[in-house]
């Protein structure tokens, strides 16, 4: 078993052109580093020098934003999708 | 001609083809259109301005796009209205309405969709979408069936019935959301990557449709004879606008249309004050505003004013920075506020508000109160939505003074009872 994250447009010249990716369950900040031993340079644009998320990158679990949860030690289980997406949007 | 040089990230700087492109690959920070301003000064002047048509595209040589027929419904140059009476039950002097419930669908949504979708229509997309709280569903519906594209339009499912029933009529597709717009939000935001050839007004296209916004600076300054004013109330959503009139009037500093206020060298429009306005149920901004926060901290939105229920807005930071450095403030009001500011515009100047536009008002009379906004001031407030949009809000506080049988006495009768007609005139009358 495994998640499912989704990638959006800007990353996926790091994930081959891939808008989905497929890794073992954990909390969000694993998920970040399974992305990141498969496609090098994803976690630099996630997350600042301090480790956190950076401040333009949101991301969700089952449609909730993981600010509201908790935050990159959120856990994502099985089965679940998990959507990476630019900030930056709406109004 | 167009005078843009391309996109560039607000956050790490780094330079863009101006494509249909929001976010930075490199940090996600937002894309925002830069202009070579030396090429648009020397093609701008107050009379181009003045001779061009009675809308918006009078500032084309302001706006991102080129040559081509602009996608228009005529919206923008709406009436700035010197508000006298509602300025003396506010304690205010020299006061203005910006009038924007006058634009074609009724909102101030029409500037920065008929710019966003002329630079669609110019990067050849066929297809337009939104993510929208309603009145850009509205705009983008009307405008899109205007330019024979097709539309997308997504929106929360719990949004006022005039707001769809005004988006459905134009024939787009409409899909009502089962969520509330930060869903809505998220949801196109993915979707954009998926649909890259429709052009999501705030999503991909948002440098361009943003800068629709710059309008409402540009329209205030000449409508009160090339100057600006003191200081502005906008209200706060994703504080995409507050931060983009702020762009306005500094760009018609720089390029010689009016004169500086007197800043210092980095800011010389620095002295036109930005306040914004949020309610109470959604107000993250202005409470990271108080707080002195320097992130905004997301909420759920609860309030009456559904058109700024956005509770993770994508400029709310930008927005703190603009208030902050020009020495504005930001507030917040409470939904019995926002009712009483409506009716308050209404029966001092005739103008029928939505709840954005009461928010509005109210924190207006708030910071009025507070001292921030003050008596010394040429204050202009933005009111940007039609009340026909949000009359629900309306059903239980507005009622006829009385319902009568079409006979003279009853008249006299129902308008003594309400106090219209003196003691004295009833008797007359009914006799």
């Amino acid at each position: 078993m495994s998640v499912t994250v989704r990638v959006p447009s800007q990353l996926r010249t790091l994930t081959g052109g891939a808008g989905e990716l497929s890794v073992p369950a954990g909390t969000v900040r694993q998920l970040i580093s399974s992305v990141e031993a498969d496609h090098p340079g994803i976690e630099a644009r996630l997350l600042d020098e301090q480790g956190g998320l950076r401040r333009f990158v949101n991301v969700f679990v089952a449609e909730e934003d993981v600010r509201y949860l908790d935050g990159l030690d959120t856990k994502v289980a099985d089965g679940a999708t998990v959507s990476i997406v630019p900030a930056v949007a709406g109004g | 001609m167009s005078h843009v040089r391309g996109l560039t990230c607000r956050e790490c700087g780094r330079a863009y083809a101006a494509e249909a492109l929001h976010a930075c690959e490199f940090c996600f920070g937002p894309l925002e259109v830069s202009y070579d301003y030396d090429e648009m000064a020397a093609a701008v002047s107050r009379e181009a301005i003045a001779a061009g048509p009675p809308n918006l595209w009078r500032y084309r040589e302001l706006l991102p796009v080129g040559e081509g027929d602009p996608v228009s419904l005529g919206a923008g140059f709406t009436p700035l209205v010197r508000a006298d009476r509602l300025a003396a039950e506010l304690g205010l002097g020299e006061l203005w309405v910006k009038d924007d419930t006058r634009n074609p669908t009724g909102s101030f949504k029409d500037r920065v969709v008929s710019v966003a979708l002329t630079k669609a229509r110019e990067l050849g997309f066929k297809v337009a979408a939104c993510a929208s709280t309603g009145n850009l569903a509205n705009s983008v519906a009307a405008h899109a069936a205007r330019a024979g594209l097709a539309s997308v339009v997504l929106v929360p499912s719990d949004l006022e019935r005039v707001k769809v029933l005004t988006t459905a009529v134009f024939g787009g597709q409409l899909l009502a959301v089962e969520g509330n717009y930060d869903d809505v939000n998220r949801l196109c935001a993915e979707l954009a990557s998926d649909y890259p050839d429709w052009a999501f007004v705030n999503v991909n296209v948002r440098p361009y449709y943003a800068e629709g916004s710059k309008t409402l600076a540009f329209e205030v300054a000449e409508q009160l004879g090339w100057r600006l004013p003191d200081h502005v109330v906008v209200p706060v959503a994703s504080g995409s606008q507050l931060t983009k009139i702020d762009k306005g009037f500094r760009e018609l500093v720089r390029l010689g249309l009016v004169a500086a206020r007197g800043g210092h060298e980095d800011d010389p429009a620095g002295p036109v004050r930005i306040s914004g306005a949020q309610p109470e149920g959604c107000s993250p901004v202005a409470t990271a505003f108080r707080a002195g926060a320097d992130h905004v901290r997301p909420v759920k939105p609860d309030t009456i004013a559904k058109s700024l229920a956005i509770g993770d807005p994508a400029d709310g930071w930008y927005a703190l920075e603009v208030v902050r450095r020009t020495g504005g403030a930001l507030g917040s009001v409470s939904d019995a506020e926002v009712l009483e500011a409506i009716r308050l515009l209404a029966r001092t100047e005739g103008i029928f508000a939505e709840t954005a536009g009461g928010v509005t008002i109210a924190t207006l009379a708030r910071l009025a109160r507070e001292g921030v906004v003050r008596d010394d001031e040429r204050v202009v407030v933005y009111v940007t939505g039609n009340g026909l949009k949000t009359v629900e809000a309306f059903s239980d506080t507005v009622a006829p003074t009385a319902t009568i049988r079409p006979r003279l006495d009853e008249v006299a009768e129902a308008l003594g009872r309400s106090g219209f007609l003196g003691a004295g005139d009833h008797e007359r009358e009914a006799r």
